[in-house]
């Protein structure tokens, strides 16, 4: 089938202001649109710029909007969106060139978060594992899963609002320690949070858990952290 | 004015082994870890079923069973001194990503849990045991970002999307290496006194492939460019169970949980071909197994496919018929909920990619290029060794799927992966940093941005009747089906011919992208280079072996020859020709044997 593909373009090199240009491609409707950027790319204009690298959902380097929506390229097949689709970078991160933002400032909010197991306690006696339940660890299961794709994060009308808020990826990446039961890092990373830059911010809009490629119970994670934040509790 | 960095240690790539090289380097050197994305977006990621470690938290497991079960994976090319050190440290090593916050799935005891993998055997009974360590179908992501989390907790310094382009040699010692930054094109000079190289697979030389972009062989290519030697190029992993057509992987985990592959009859195939563990071999067995019945005409609809079927109702059939049990003792029985619960992203990608739903329906696969098992030759210390007598290159030194300890030698068993990045990343960021604590900075060259620079004009200025898209798939199609799974000497010829063929049109590229803000253009057309060099030494170290071993199959000498060819492959690059020499397997405990699961 013949698929018209609209694509937002941004030269700083060249361009005051982006603009959009428009392909036409013949793609099989089980393509994803990624393989439709790589065709363009490989045959129409190799300028395009876009990152991409394990191409089935996994890394998360290929998040863009896609018929105005967040989606990973490799994710989103033609017969999801159709023969007219239009494709332009993340909302809220600068753009570096074409489909391609500034990641930094994303992953500068992730490392606010103090995102690695903090345990000064000391190692079973055995030198074994920390023991944790099924039931322990099935509690931030569903946080485990982000591939930090800045898909949730860019479709945050807070976050657009305000860039200093840290945004939901970051939460659900402080989300995944406080509730794992070998930390003992939550009291400092709820105190991140209750900033004014933190979960405050969250409208509960949720444009984040419609985003998350990964299914992720975004809004809900935020949830429980600001619930654990008024109670103290964390189970 | 130049941009010129100094670090002890320069480490090349920020996936798994990348990320273990660069936090046991700086605890003790200033070190840098130089990737080309973000971190995260490492293949590392994409692993899915386990790591293995003879833990024995369900049944009784040992690290010598580990052992020989990793030399006959082999298929006793391995070199068993580096075998035994890797399964020795292999409990310790999991025991450590669990302290660093590894969520591993657990047992009732709230232990690490762990499932049967492909060739993972008690070896007194020959039934299949519980050692591969897991996160559901997501470990290489849980061990990805548990890395990277504790590289930020240590501070580790990074530099994300940078391309590293050259690695500066002075006097036979590593200087350094020369990369460009993505987001300005700038190159930049990093003089170091020890470089670890840890640029990951080339499955992107092969058409179908669970590989990412990414895996361009960029290491092992800028290091044949200097001379260094590559071992064992002629053996590459298919791993049996790819989606059709797409290469992405599906779980050998799947399998361990009980899944069966049928063929388009309807039929169980794999006791045919392995008796004792069937659908749960070595993956070079159950690749060419699907293979032959697809050649014998028993594919799905005359295709080049088969089924992975996890249907409950039939791994449920299938576990009473083998008498397979639950690690307390009760028959196996699945239910739906157990799938999605197991291998939640395998499910996720056969709705998504295929529009099939695994708890009903059964899934195509096809085997699919996953791994290399060649690569840049090392020690058990991440030190880059030359030759067949020890000789290192002070200073230089490479770890994870880029390197060659040899711990796999002509086949890989799954989970051994993800072993190896954590146990050897660990074990040459020490010792890189062991070096750098003594040495002295070797001088780096006035000119050492030159030949990354030469390289890119070269690029820019091609007569433009070349297209990398196109000669990227050609490249990959004769790849696949010449030098894949089955091989002979007449299609490798041709293959080898084609693949020079294309080194030669590859001159004529023309980068249309003037620009130096992300020019991601420039940058594939440099990866094709990679790609193009790696194919050639592929193609040409397959052809020279004359026998079939693991991973390496001919049709013209089908049995495995360890009279003449119990020995690694050396193939070097010297004045644009191909060298081939020879050095000994490793071999302690283990006598070869016939290879029979």
């Amino acid at each position: 089938m013949e698929v018209t593909v609209k694509i937002f373009r941004y030269n700083p090199e060249q361009d005051k202001r982006g603009h959009y240009e428009t392909y036409k491609v013949e793609a099989d409707e089980n393509d994803r649109v990624l393989d439709v950027l790589e065709l363009i790319k490989g045959h129409t204009d190799g300028s395009l710029a876009f990152r991409r690298s394990c191409a089935h959902g996994v890394c998360g380097s290929d998040a863009m909007r896609i018929n105005g929506r967040n989606h990973l390229a490799c994710k989103t097949l033609i017969r999801d969106v159709g023969a007219n689709i239009t494709i332009e970078p993340l909302l809220g991160l600068k753009v570096a060139k074409d489909l391609i933002v500034d990641m930094d400032p994303f992953f500068d909010n992730y490392k606010k978060m103090l995102p690695y197991m903090i345990n000064d306690s000391p190692l079973p006696a055995d030198g074994k594992e920390r023991l944790q339940s099924p039931e322990q660890r099935a509690r931030f299961d569903e946080s485990t899963k982000c591939i930090m794709c800045a898909a949730c994060t860019t479709s945050c009308p807070s976050f657009w609002a305000s860039d200093e808020y840290y945004g939901p990826a970051a939460i659900i990446a402080a989300h995944r320690f406080i509730f794992d039961s070998r930390d003992e890092g939550a009291s400092e990373r709820l105190q991140v949070l209750s900033e004014t830059d933190g979960v405050a911010r969250c409208h509960t809009a949720f444009n984040c858990t419609n985003a998350c490629p990964r299914d992720i119970h975004i809004t809900q994670a935020i949830g429980e952290v600001k619930l654990a934040m008024v109670t103290g509790k964390l189970d | 004015m130049a941009n010129i960095h100094q670090f002890e240690v320069i480490v090349v790539g920020g996936g798994g082994a990348g990320l273990m090289a660069g936090l046991y380097a700086s605890k003790t050197a200033k070190t840098a870890i130089i990737s080309k994305m973000y971190p995260t977006r490492s293949h590392t990621g994409a692993a899915q079923g386990g790591i293995s470690a003879a833990l024995g938290n369900y049944e009784e497991d040992k690290p010598e069973w580990h052992m020989y079960d990793t030399v006959k994976g082999s298929d006793y090319l391995g070199d068993q001194d580096a075998i035994e050190f890797m399964t020795n440290e292999a409990i310790d090593a999991v025991l450590e990503l669990e302290h660093m916050g590894l969520p591993f799935d657990r047992t009732p005891e709230g232990r690490i849990s762990q499932r049967p993998f492909g060739g993972h055997t008690n070896n007194e009974t020959g039934k299949p045991v519980r050692r591969a360590a897991h996160a559901a179908d997501r470990t290489g992501h849980m061990i990805l970002q548990t890395l990277y989390q504790q590289c930020i907790k240590n501070k580790v310094n990074f530099f994300d999307e940078f391309q590293v382009l050259d690695f500066i040699m002075t006097d036979g010692k590593a200087a350094g290496v020369v990369a460009v930054e993505l987001s300005t094109g700038e190159l930049h000079t990093f003089h170091a006194k020890s470089v670890i190289f840890a640029t990951g697979g080339y499955g992107r030389v092969f058409e179908v492939t669970s590989n990412a972009y990414a895996y361009t062989g960029d290491g092992p290519a800028i290091l044949l460019r200097k001379g260094i030697p590559l071992e064992d190029m002629e053996f590459f992993q298919f791993h049996p169970t790819g989606i059709y057509k797409l290469g992405i992987l599906i779980t050998e985990g799947a399998r361990g949980e009980g899944a069966v592959l049928i063929n388009g009859k309807g039929e169980r195939f794999m006791p045919k071909y392995a008796p004792t563990v069937k659908d749960l071999a070595s993956r070079d067995v159950v690749s060419r197994a699907i293979y032959t019945e697809i050649k014998e005409g028993r594919g799905v609809d005359g295709k080049n496919y088969v089924y992975l079927d996890i249907r409950p109702e039939t791994v449920n059939k299938i576990a009473a018929e083998d008498g397979r049990t639950n690690p307390d003792g009760s028959p196996l029985r699945i239910t739906g909920e157990v799938v999605l619960q197991k291998i939640p992203d395998i499910v996720d990608f056969c709705r998504v990619y295929l529009g099939v739903d695994p708890v009903t329906q059964l899934m195509p696969v096809q085997p699919t290029a996953h791994y290399a098992m060649g690569g840049i030759p090392t020690n058990k210390f991440g030190e880059v060794v030359v030759d067949d007598k020890g000789t290192i290159v002070p200073g230089l030194f490479a770890a994870g799927e880029c390197a060659c300890v040899s711990v796999h030698g002509a086949n890989r068993l799954g989970t051994n992966s993800l072993l190896d990045i954590v146990v050897f990343g660990k074990h040459a960021g020490l010792k890189a940093a062991e070096y750098a604590a003594s040495a002295e900075f070797a001088k780096m060259p006035e000119d050492a941005e030159s030949a990354s620079r030469s390289e890119f004009d070269a690029l820019r200025g091609g007569a433009g009747n070349a297209n990398v898209y196109d000669l990227s798939n050609e490249m990959k199609n004769v790849m696949f089906a010449d030098v894949g799974i089955y091989r002979n000497e007449k299609d490798m010829q041709s293959a080898l011919e084609k693949v020079r063929e294309l080194q030669k049109r590859f001159k004529d590229v023309k980068v249309g992208d003037t620009g130096k803000i992300f020019n991601t253009e420039l940058l594939n057309a440099w990866e094709l280079g990679n790609l193009l060099d790696i194919a050639e030494v592929v193609a040409a170290s397959a052809l020279n072996r004359k026998e079939s071993r693991g991973g390496h199959s001919r049709e013209d000498f089908p049995d495995r020859d360890d009279a003449n060819w119990l020995k690694h492959t050396l193939i070097t690059k010297k004045n644009g020709k191909l060298e081939i020499s020879y050095k000994p397997v490793v071999i302690t405990k283990h006598q070869p044997k016939p290879r029979i699961y």
